[in-house]
């Protein structure tokens, strides 16, 4: 479990969980679920264009979730238009759907873009995931005080001088990063999850702000750690465990709120 | 006229079956989206969907038809989206989100599983992405009678729901209970979600539900006109999605067509823009 191509997965997973933990804690404060669910799926398409074309995975990922991050941030600044982002939505993952009918590529290959797969990560991705996860980690908690501040009391946050629409593009764009390097893992459909449960849990939890933000990385890190473990033994797709396992986090939460 | 009917499309009973099959899905759909859109239930219609396909794939798994496991899935969804729905907004969104993800992960195992355990090839796409060219003959009769009997309950229920949906005060008074016509009208999109799912697949089948309504929304004003011309954007989007794929196989010389639920997708897309466009325009001046 702990050998040869395992250990990769063991030490991506980890980074993932723990950026996922930390930036997911403000997309859950921020309430920008929406987005957040938006972004990984536009990446689909970008995942499955690439390997079309014979691109590595994570350009392609990458290059399709900062676009969505940039596409989602300009029609929000006009009205919360949720029919258009829907079909935005759709249309991004029927492009997709056309893309990998043109590849040669066979069911497991689509399989394990939309639910994940522990063995899809190599060598020579751990540089990369580790560089973009630390830093955005280290983004999101140098901008940790504006990006409350612009949340929960946007006028304050405003008269005080912030740029509340850069703001909100740049955090866009970090939910983008952790997308492009978490969805190898975890898959596409399921990124969102491991971005909403455990930070949704650790605020069950603690009311304080920066007890919450550890607890919400630690309750991501054992979420996935768990779910690769059970993967391994149980020869499942990851992305099944880590819903299940997200899930089960929050129901934990809520029912420890509801006993006190 | 060659170069947009390729020979032999009429004659081909897989596109034939299409044609009738996409037919009475779009108008259905067209017909329940546009309550949708004007109750405000775009997300609960998403919602839907993550939830159609966790049914789906565990039919496909244990050898059911995949229209029973959308409807069953979509179904319980709705059942279970009502229990959520009575809690604070900001608490319902998140709470939502994980019970979708945990579905969304069962269907993720469920595909997993029949596609290691059982010799069918192709299940992850069948059922995310569908294909009207390939739904069993054998299932056409149960989904035309499904969707004529939506049809038949929307024609009922079409007036009280408006005056729900516009002022519960006086649909209260008038003796109708929002709250019934509410889990009713939910029951009926379910099921409409199901029959989409069945016809573009289940992760798209928003763009069929949704789209249509909300471009005639955007270009009408009367509710009555609104069905009329989302019903016909529905059924000339996805009728000219199926002309488009069947003609698509001759595009490349290597003769991989694109799939119908490709182009439908793309045509509601740009119809919505379009219409978009058209409303933005008119406002402004």
């Amino acid at each position: 479990m702990f050998s040869g191509f395992m250990i990769h997965a063991w030490e991506v997973g980890t980074i993932v969980a723990i950026v996922a933990g930390v930036v997911g804690f403000f997309v859950v404060l921020r309430d920008s679920a929406f987005p957040a669910h938006a972004i990984p799926n536009g990446a689909f398409a970008g995942a499955a264009g690439a390997s079309l074309i014979g691109v590595s995975t994570l350009i392609g990922l990458g290059v399709f979730a900062a676009a969505g991050a940039l596409a989602i941030a300009a029609l929000g600044r006009r009205t919360r238009n949720d029919v258009a982002t829907a079909l935005v939505l759709v249309g991004i993952l029927a492009v997709g759907a056309a893309f990998l009918s043109q590849s040669t590529s066979y069911e497991p290959e689509v399989f394990s873009l939309l639910f994940g797969q522990i063995l899809g990560v190599g060598t020579n991705q751990l540089l990369p995931v580790a560089v973009v996860g630390l830093g955005s980690c280290l983004i999101v908690i140098a901008l940790a005080r504006p990006l409350l501040l612009s949340s929960l009391t946007p006028d304050i946050a405003r008269a005080r001088g912030l740029r509340t629409d850069g703001l909100n593009v740049v955090f866009l764009l970090i939910v983008a990063a952790v997308t492009t390097i978490a969805v190898p893992v975890v898959g596409t459909l399921l990124m969102f999850t491991l971005m909403i449960g455990p930070p949704a849990a650790a605020r069950g939890f603690t009311k304080r702000p920066s007890v919450a933000l550890s607890l919400s990385a630690l309750i991501a890190v054992v979420v996935l750690w768990a779910a690769i473990a059970s993967a391994y033994a149980m020869n499942w797709p990851v992305g099944f465990f880590v819903g299940i396992f997200s899930a089960l986090a929050y129901g934990l939460s809520r029912l420890w709120q509801w006993r006190r | 006229m060659h170069w947009l009917f390729a020979p032999g499309l009429l004659a081909s009973a897989p596109v034939r079956q299409a044609l009738l099959l996409g037919f009475l899905i779009a108008l259905t759909a067209a017909v329940v989206g546009v309550f949708v859109v004007v109750r405000g239930q775009s997300f609960a219609g998403h919602a839907l969907t993550d939830v159609a396909t966790t049914g789906g794939a565990g039919a496909a798994l244990y050898g059911l038809t995949p229209l029973v496991g959308f409807l069953t899935g979509a179904v319980a969804g709705a059942g279970a989206m009502e229990l959520i729905g009575r809690e604070r907004a900001q608490r319902r969104d998140v709470a939502t989100g994980v019970v979708l993800g945990g579905a969304t992960g069962l269907s993720g195992l469920f595909l997993y599983l029949s596609a290691t355990t059982t010799s069918s090839t192709g299940v992850t796409q069948r059922v995310l992405f569908g294909s009207l060219f390939s739904v069993s003959s054998a299932m056409v009769p149960a989904a035309l009678l499904i969707g004529a009997l939506v049809l038949v309950v929307m024609a009922i229920v079409a007036r009280p729901l408006l005056l729900s949906s516009v002022s519960p005060d006086i649909a209260t008074a008038r003796g109708l209970s929002p709250l019934t016509l509410g889990l009713a009208f939910l029951l009926v999109a379910a099921t409409t979600v199901g029959l989409c799912a069945l016809a573009i697949g289940s992760i798209l089948s928003t763009a069929l539900l949704i789209g249509p309504a909300a471009a005639a929304l955007k270009v009408t004003r009367s509710l009555r006109s609104a069905i009329i011309v989302a019903s016909v954007l529905g059924v000339a989007a996805t009728w000219a999605g199926i002309v488009l794929s069947y003609d698509s196989y001759t595009w490349r010389s290597s003769h991989q067509g694109l799939p119908v639920s490709f182009f439908v997708v793309v045509l509601i897309l740009l119809t919505y823009g379009l219409c978009a466009w058209r409303r933005a325009r008119s406002t402004r001046v």
